[in-house]
C-alpha cells in the first residue's frame, strides 16, 4: 500500500492530468448542454497543456534565460540548471488551437440557439425528427 | 527551384489572404486568386514528385535550420506521391465547383475560397511535414477549417453536424498529441527520423507503448475507423457539395497516410509487428469496419449519405490491409489511398453535378437520369465499377494487392471481407443504376418517355471526364506505380 502511496505522490502531475481529462470526458459525454459540453471540451484540452507544462519541470531548476550571458559568451551552460523551455513553447501554439476550436464551437452553439431556441441536446433532437 | 517543397505549402497559404483582400475589391477575384494558388501548387508537387523519382528522399530545410533544432519537409517517395494527389485533387475540384458555390452559397463564396485553400494549406502540410508537432498543428488546421465549412452546407442539420464533428475531432486530436508528449519525454526530439533513430534502444518502455497507442488510436479518430465514425456520415452528407468534393476524398486518405507514416517510418514495422502482439486484433477491427461500412451503406435513402458510408467501409481495408504485416497488404493499403482518392473523388462530382441540376440526390429523385445527364452518370457508372473492383479500373488492382497480402499473412477474414463488401457494393450501385436507367419519370415532373437532356456544365463535366481518364490510368499503370513508388518507399 505504501509502495503505491508513493508512485502516486511521485508521479503526482500525471494522476491531476489524468484525473482532469476523466472529468473532460465526462462532460462531453454525460451533459445534455451543449455549452456545457463545450466547457468538458476545453477542460479536456487543458489537462493536456497541463501535462505538457509539467514534463518542462525540473528539480532546483531556473528559468531558461542564460545566467551571466551578457557579454561573457564563453560562459559554461549547464542544461540541469534551467528548466526546460520547449513543451512550454510548444503549448503557447496548442493554447492558440484550442481557443480557436473553442471559438468555432461557440459560433456554431449561437447558430443552432438561433436556429432552434435551444441548447439541450434532447430537445434538439425531437425538433430535428420533426423536419 | 530549390524552394520547391515550401512552394507547394505556402501558395495557398498566401492565396488564401490574398482572396480574402481581393474580395474586399472585386468577389470573382478571390476564386481566380484561389485557382492560381492551387495550379501553382500543383505544378511544384508534380516537380517535386519528379526529383524525388530521379533524386530519392528531398529533406528542406525551412529556412535553413537544421534538425533537430528547425523545421524539416521530408518528402519521400510516398508523401511525393500523396502531395500530387491532393494539390492535383484540390485543383480538378476548384474548377468544377465555382457553379456550386454560386448556387449554394452565392454570398458567402469569397470565404469558402478563403477556407478551402486553408484547407488544402493543412492537407499539403501534414503531407510534407517532417516533425511530430507541426503535423499536430497542421490538423488541426485542417479539422478547424473543414469545422467552418460543414456549417456553411444544409441550413438545419450541418451547424449541429459540424458540432459534433468538433467534439470527437478534438478528442482525436488531442489524444495525438498526448501521444507526441510521450514521445518527447523517451526521445527529446519531435522530428520524426530522429525518433525513429532513438526509438531502437529502447522499445521495451511502456512510456513508448502508450505513446504508439495514444498517436494511433487519436489518427483512428480522426480517419473515422469503425466504431469511432459516428461523426462522419452526417458531417460529408451535410455539407456543401463543393466542400464534401474534396472532404470526403481526401481528409480520411491523408490520415491514413498518417497512419502508414507513424508506423513505417517513426515507430517502425519490426517494432509493430514483433515486439507489439497487436496486428491480429486490429486486422479483425479492419474487418468488422468493413462489414459495418458495407451494411450500413444498404440501409440509406440517400445517395450522398450512402457514399459516407462506402468511404467508412474503405477505411476498413486500408487499416486491415496496412496491419497484415507483409509488404503486399502495405502495399495494397498504400495503392488504395491513391485510388480510393480517385473514385470517391469521381462519384461526389457526379453527385454534385446531379444535385446542381436537381438539387436532391434521395433515391426519390433520381428517375430518368441517365436520359437527363448521359455524361455524367457514364462518369459514375465507372466510379462505381471502380469501387466495386471491376478488372481495369484501378480499384481492382488495390483489391488484389490486399488480397494477396491477405492471403500471404493467413487472414482468410480479411479476404472474405474484402469479396463480401464488393458484393455488397455491387448490390449498392446496380440499386441505383436501376433507379437511374429504368424507373419512370415519376407524374409530377411532367416528361414521359424520354426525358430532355440536361446536362450540368462544361466546366463539371470536364473535371469528371478528367477523373475518369486518371481512373483507368491509375488502373492501367498499377503495376508501374506499385514498383517505382511503393515497393521502394517500403524497401
Amino acid at each position: 500500500m505504501n509502495e503505491l502511496l508513493a508512485l502516486i505522490v511521485a508521479k503526482y502531475n500525471f494522476w491531476l492530468y489524468i484525473i482532469l481529462m476523466m472529468i473532460g470526458l465526462y462532460a462531453m459525454i454525460a451533459k445534455n448542454n451543449l455549452m456545457k459540453k463545450l466547457v468538458g471540451m476545453n477542460i479536456f484540452q487543458t489537462a493536456i497543456i497541463l501535462f505538457y507544462v509539467s514534463i518542462g519541470y525540473k528539480h532546483g531548476a531556473t528559468l531558461p534565460i542564460i545566467q551571466g550571458g551578457h557579454g561573457t559568451h564563453d560562459a559554461v551552460i549547464h542544461a540541469a540548471d534551467y528548466i526546460n523551455p520547449l513543451p512550454h513553447v510548444l503549448m503557447l501554439t496548442a493554447i492558440v488551437v484550442s481557443v480557436a476550436t473553442f471559438g468555432v464551437a461557440m459560433a456554431l452553439c449561437v447558430k443552432i440557439y438561433q436556429r432552434y431556441q435551444t441548447l439541450e441536446e434532447d430537445e434538439l433532437r425531437i425538433r430535428l425528427s420533426e423536419k | 527551384m530549390n524552394n520547391m517543397p515550401a512552394i507547394i505549402v505556402l501558395a495557398p497559404l498566401l492565396g488564401a489572404f490574398f482572396s480574402g483582400l481581393a474580395a474586399w475589391i472585386q468577389k470573382p477575384l478571390s476564386y481566380y486568386i484561389a485557382l492560381a494558388a492551387t495550379a501553382v501548387s500543383s505544378v511544384a508537387a508534380v516537380g517535386v514528385f519528379k526529383q524525388v523519382l530521379t533524386a530519392g528522399t528531398w529533406q528542406y530545410r525551412m529556412a535553413g535550420w537544421a534538425p533537430p533544432m528547425g523545421i524539416e519537409l521530408r518528402i519521400d517517395l510516398l508523401n511525393a506521391m500523396v502531395l500530387v494527389l491532393v494539390s492535383g485533387i484540390a485543383f480538378v475540384n476548384l474548377v468544377a465547383s465555382v457553379k456550386n458555390v454560386d448556387q449554394e452559397i452565392p454570398d458567402r463564396a469569397p470565404s469558402f475560397y478563403v477556407m478551402y485553400q486553408l484547407f488544402v494549406v493543412g492537407l499539403l502540410g501534414v503531407t510534407a511535414t517532417g516533425d511530430l508537432f507541426n503535423l499536430y498543428v497542421l490538423i488541426e488546421i485542417t479539422s478547424l477549417t473543414s469545422y467552418t465549412m460543414i456549417a456553411l452546407g444544409d441550413k438545419d442539420r450541418s451547424p449541429l453536424a459540424a458540432l459534433n464533428y468538433i467534439f470527437i475531432g478534438v478528442i482525436g486530436a488531442s489524444f495525438y498529441l498526448l501521444g507526441v508528449g510521450y514521445l518527447y519525454i523517451t526521445t527529446g526530439s519531435l522530428n520524426m527520423a530522429d525518433v525513429a533513430i532513438l526509438l531502437k534502444d529502447i522499445q521495451g518502455s511502456t512510456a513508448v507503448l502508450t505513446a504508439f497507442i495514444l498517436c494511433i488510436l487519436g489518427v483512428w479518430i480522426k480517419m473515422a475507423l469503425f466504431p469511432l465514425h459516428v461523426w462522419l456520415p452526417n458531417a460529408y452528407a451535410y455539407a456543401p457539395v463543393g466542400f464534401a468534393r474534396v472532404v470526403a476524398p481526401l481528409m480520411t486518405k491523408v490520415m491514413v497516410y498518417v497512419m502508414v507514416r507513424l508506423m513505417v517510418t517513426v515507430f517502425g514495422l519490426e517494432y509493430i509487428f514483433n515486439t507489439l502482439n497487436l496486428a491480429d486484433i486490429v486486422v479483425w477491427l479492419g474487418v468488422i469496419a468493413i462489414l459495418a461500412g458495407a451494411f450500413m451503406a444498404l440501409l440509406q435513402t440517400d445517395l450522398k449519405k450512402m457514399l459516407t458510408y462506402i468511404i467508412v467501409c474503405e477505411i476498413g481495408y486500408m487499416v486491415g490491409g496496412a496491419w497484415l504485416g507483409n509488404s503486399l497488404g502495405m502495399a495494397g493499403a498504400i495503392l488504395h489511398i491513391l485510388n480510393d482518392a480517385l473514385m470517391t473523388f469521381a462519384l461526389f462530382l457526379a453527385v454534385g453535378n446531379i444535385i446542381y441540376m436537381r438539387q436532391q440526390v434521395a433515391f426519390s429523385n433520381l428517375q430518368g437520369l441517365f436520359g437527363a445527364m448521359p455524361w455524367t452518370m457514364a462518369g459514375f457508372v465507372l466510379a462505381g465499377l471502380s469501387i466495386i473492383g471491376v478488372p481495369p479500373t484501378c480499384g481492382f488492382f488495390s483489391k488484389w494487392y490486399l488480397v494477396l497480402g491477405a492471403f500471404e499473412a493467413g487472414a482468410y477474414h480479411f479476404a472474405a471481407a474484402l469479396i463480401i463488401s464488393s458484393l455488397v457494393c455491387a448490390v449498392l450501385f446496380f440499386k441505383v443504376f436501376e433507379i437511374c436507367f429504368f424507373e419512370p419519370m415519376a407524374e409530377s415532373h411532367g416528361h414521359h418517355g424520354t426525358a430532355a437532356m440536361a446536362e450540368a456544365p462544361v466546366s463539371m463535366l470536364a473535371a469528371l471526364g478528367l477523373v475518369s481518364a486518371a481512373i483507368i490510368g491509375a488502373g492501367v499503370y498499377a503495376g508501374t506505380i506499385v514498383n517505382t513508388v511503393i515497393l521502394p518507399f517500403l524497401h
